[in-house]
């Protein structure tokens, strides 16, 4: 019975260490509805769970052969009856959660815009060695490693990769998504409150991997817009020589903005005809890379 | 001439992977010289590495898979230490460029080279003997199969003192793994040395699904064959249909790295989405192909010790092939996250679940097993026990991680990583360990020490829940996967108790090779003379432990499953039967130099050495040659010197 109380307990564990900064607590409707449909899924199946944990205990222990009261019976080994049931237990526990994952698949897709009242906010993000890149198309500004949006206010994100797969993930605020070179994903998260909020890559990425981690700061709109008039008056532009200084390798990069991008930044990274990022000094022993044409 | 090799392949400026080399060579080395003193060398090359016998053979690859459990483990408990003290502003004591080597090599040699060796030298000593056969369908492929997953063994250490191993992961994902990205000898190890083992495993596949298929003892209809092989026969069909998918893909792969080719770069039309399906359209059956045979030891093991005929065999055949089958059809759960469209992640989550049924339907049919029963607690039931209940945790956090919203908030997590430990140990490995302990007696006439044995499993079964529950948890909180660095000092208690759940499991490796070692020095007192130690059900067990070469003096006529049981329940048949002169397969070295050939080969390959490669392959290519033409393949034990030592018994 040890074993099967411990996982309770460290569950237990889980819960409270949920309130710091994981899954469990979720800070938007996307998260939310994440963690409700984990404890659903978890209640469902452990009606099924529990009791064979407990009758395997249970038997184990009672028709061990030094028990004398046990009944036994070693040439019983089949009726269709209970066959039946065997069968229509774990099936009608499927069936259930098959439903589950169908209207949650649906309901949860990454590419469904959240309804709200106010106009979503744009933000393009670019996954680069070992720091992220968030280009705000509409205000005109970008920030490396901070992500500052306003709170109770859908965000739409496009994702891409300059460099290798990387995931973008927020626990707190739901869905994570890979970002792949050559190619956009797309993911719709919300922050119902102020707050701050670790985000990072889920995706083992090379040696700076573990340092790939930025803030969210979801702001009210006043905040937010305080921020953007600062972004404006300070920092650099982010032309394409500030690009590919970026996109050099460097980990554990401090938060940083931007007051101008370079128009149409986001699609030209995607389509690669910037210079791509070179991350190894391979030339000893590798010919060299060649770019895509065109 | 030598590629790209140079001394400046050797880490002398790395203290840790040069020591670790020196103490594995050292005691490589000290090996080969006591072997050698003790003048043991023609008796291993002919009694062992050119033997052909399935038994043999099997015993081989399991010693070659526990050995390589230390290595993995070494790996495993250098990961949980970095993780336990890199905290907050600490760096621990691995940097980056060495931390992703360990967990890459840990996950590679675990799955390849441990789980697989394990599992498939369980077959290789199990299902002739449960098949009333003499051996295998093809004994000398078996050599070359066996010596050839040594050669990827044998690479993939090679990196931790010559070069250096991959820093991908085990899953090598591209671009990562693309030439732009990792230009080093690490992903080329990993490549040639799963290619060079993946061929020996394929060939094991055919193997071993012609021998089922083929050569059964008379009567013996597939409702009659035991689980084990049922289990066996779905693997084997499993490894045909899958591993070539792994091994076109590392050629498309190679072709890049080495041609410039585009099939997964990021620019010039590439597509690394391709390399991740298919990887897992090999890798999901992949997971199928080691816990279906778990599965079939577990159905032996819980009949024999109930003293029961497993509860409804035919639901766990179907259930065995239906699983086989489905595995083919939820590659896409391992990615999600990559921003498939809703209708396309239902249909793999829902597929995912219903894998859920016929897995519930083993279980139950385990559990039906014991009812009524008289169950005996040897080692073996202990972890099947042990088995059912941690394998049903890890069935249900299965589930979750298949339902696609679920998993969007888990993936790539801790709480993954704690997943499929938790299968894969707490299914794959106690499944091994019970089979171990269930056949040991069967393939060297003693049983093993049960104290030990118990111990063991405590030890492994407490262990598991302190490394890995841990992890469930912080998986929650928000810890990724192969983090060098823990940014959040709040998670050091768990990450503690996770160390410390490695150690207990590692006092479990301990108390196994005690075991070993007391119960060989006990041996006269724990000989099995009977062949039939548990009171078994199978066929195995009606032969003399350990059983002779040819198995069989008389190859047994079935007409029931569980064909042993009722065999003794009508009484052993009549004395003095009449003995014929049987043909066995003569033994080869053709496996073994293969072998070296293909190390030699698979070596220059990695250092683009390309002339000692060409040579590498023709050797290797004349030697498979001359062993398919080979005339004089058998060789016959008389009448006479089989009726001798069957009086003898």
């Amino acid at each position: 019975m040890r074993d099967a109380a411990l996982p309770l307990v460290l569950a237990g564990a889980a819960v409270l260490g949920g309130c710091a900064k994981g899954v469990l607590d979720p800070q938007g409707p996307i998260a939310s509805a994440e963690r409700l449909l984990l404890i659903n899924s978890t209640a469902i199946m452990l009606v099924v769970v529990i009791p064979v944990i407990v009758t395997t205990l249970v038997f184990a222990w009672w028709y061990r052969s030094s028990n004398t009261r046990a009944n036994r019976d070693p040439d019983e080994s089949y009726e269709g009856r209970l066959e039946f049931v065997i069968w229509s237990i774990p099936a009608l526990t499927v069936i259930l959660l098959g439903g589950v994952i169908w209207i949650g698949s649906h309901q949860l897709d990454p590419r469904a815009p959240i309804p709200r009242n106010t106009d979503p906010l744009r933000v393009d993000v670019v996954a680069l060695d070992w720091k992220w890149l968030f280009i705000y198309p509409e205000q005109g500004i970008a920030a490396v490693n901070q992500l500052v949006i306003p709170a109770g206010t859908p965000v739409e994100f496009r994702l891409t990769s300059a460099t290798v797969m990387n995931s973008f993930f927020v626990p707190q605020l739901g869905s994570q998504i890979y970002t792949m070179g050559g190619m956009t994903t797309h993911l719709n998260l919300l922050a119902e409150k102020p707050g701050e909020y670790p985000g990072f890559s889920a995706n083992f990425s090379g040696d700076g991997f573990s340092e790939m981690r930025f803030v969210v700061k979801s702001v009210s709109a006043a905040d937010f817009n305080r921020w953007l008039e600062q972004a404006r008056a300070s920092g650099s532009a982010l032309d394409d020589a500030g690009y590919a200084e970026l996109a050099k390798p460097s980990r554990a990069v401090p938060p940083t903005t931007f007051r101008s991008v370079e128009p149409k930044l986001f699609e030209r990274i995607i389509d690669q005809t910037l210079a791509g990022p070179q991350r190894v000094g391979g030339a000893t022993c590798c010919p060299p890379l060649r770019q895509a044409g065109g | 001439m030598l590629g790209r090799l140079s001394w400046a392949a050797i880490p002398f400026n790395e203290p840790l992977p040069l020591l670790s080399g020196a103490v594995v060579g050292i005691v490589i080395l000290a090996v080969l010289v006591a072997v050698t003193v003790k003048g043991w060398w023609p008796y291993l090359w002919r009694e062992w590495l050119t033997s052909v016998d399935h038994k043999r053979i099997g015993v081989m690859y399991v010693t070659l898979g526990l050995v390589m459990l230390l290595r993995g483990f070494s790996d495993a408990i250098m990961m949980r230490t970095q993780q336990a003290i890199a905290i907050g502003s600490a760096q621990g004591y691995l940097p980056p460029e060495h931390y992703n080597q360990v967990f890459s090599a840990h996950g590679t040699i675990m799955i390849f080279f441990v789980a697989m060796p394990l599992v498939i030298g369980l077959m290789n000593f199990v299902v002739p003997l449960q098949l009333g056969v003499r051996d295998v369908a093809f004994p000398v492929l078996n050599s070359v199969s066996l010596w050839l997953t040594a050669t990827g063994a044998l690479l993939i250490n090679l990196s931790l003192v010559i070069g250096n191993f991959a820093r991908t992961g085990w899953m090598g994902y591209p671009p990562l793994s693309e030439l732009a990205f990792s230009p080093d000898v690490g992903v080329d190890y990993y490549l040639w040395s799963l290619q060079i083992s993946g061929i020996g495993t394929l060939l094991t596949g055919i193997n071993f699904v012609t021998t089922i298929l083929k050569l059964r003892a008379p009567g013996m209809t597939y409702f009659r064959m035991p689980v084990f092989c049922w289990t066996a026969l779905a693997a084997n069909l499993l490894i045909i249909a899958a591993f070539p998918i792994l091994t076109a893909t590392f050629v498309m792969l190679l072709l890049d790295r080495h041609l410039g080719m585009h099939f997964f770069t990021n620019d010039a039309g590439g597509n690394q989405m391709m390399y991740v399906n298919l990887f897992w359209a090999w890798g999901h059956p992949e997971v199928y192909i080691l816990i279906l045979p778990a599965f079939g030891i577990f159905s032996e093991v819980v009949a024999t010790f109930s003293g029961k005929a497993l509860f409804s065999y035919r639901s766990m055949v179907w259930a065995t092939l239906a699983i086989c089958i489905l595995s083919f059809m939820v590659w896409l759960h391992h990615f999600f996250t990559m921003g498939a469209g809703a209708n396309v992640n239902a249909f793999f989550g829902i597929m995912s679940a219903i894998i859920a049924v016929p897995t519930g339907v083993k279980v139950f049919n385990w559990l039906f097993t014991m009812f009524r029963g008289r169950i005996v607690f040897r080692t073996p039931m202990l972890f099947a026990v042990g088995f059912i209940v941690t394998f049903v945790i890890g069935g249900l956090t299965g589930v979750l991680l298949a339902v696609p919203p679920v998993d969007f908030v888990v993936h790539n997590s801790a709480f993954l990583v704690a997943h499929f430990h938790n299968v894969i140990i707490g299914g794959v490995i106690f499944g091994v360990l019970a089979g171990i302990n269930y056949w040991f007696p069967k393939a060297f006439g003693f049983t093993l020490d049960e104290r030990f044995g118990h111990a063991s499993f405590w030890c492994w079964l407490i262990g598991f829940y302190l490394a890995f529950m841990p992890l469930y948890a912080l998986g929650l909180m928000g810890m990724t996967r192969r983090l060098q660095h823990i940014p959040e000092p709040s998670w050091r208690p768990l990450l503690l108790v996770a160390e410390a759940g490695a150690i207990v499991i590692f006092c479990g490796i301990l108390c196994q090779v005690a075991q070993l070692y007391v119960s060989i020095r006990t041996r006269e007192q724990r000989r099995d003379r009977t062949g039939d130690p548990w009171n078994g059900r199978t066929l195995e067990w009606s032969t003399s432990s350990p059983p002779p070469a040819y198995n069989f003096a008389i190859l047994p006529t079935i007409e029931t499953i569980d064909a042993f049981w009722h065999m003794k329940r009508a009484g052993l048949p009549p004395t003095a039967p009449a003995y014929e002169a049987i043909e066995m397969p003569r033994n080869s070295p053709a496996g073994f130099i293969t072998a070296f050939f293909a190390t030699v080969m698979g070596f220059s390959l990695i250092w683009q050495i390309w002339w000692l490669a060409i040579l590498g392959f023709l050797a290797a290519a004349i030697v498979v040659l001359i062993a398919g033409w080979g005339i004089e393949r058998e060789h016959e034990i008389s009448a006479a010197e089989i009726a001798q030592r069957e009086r003898a018994q």
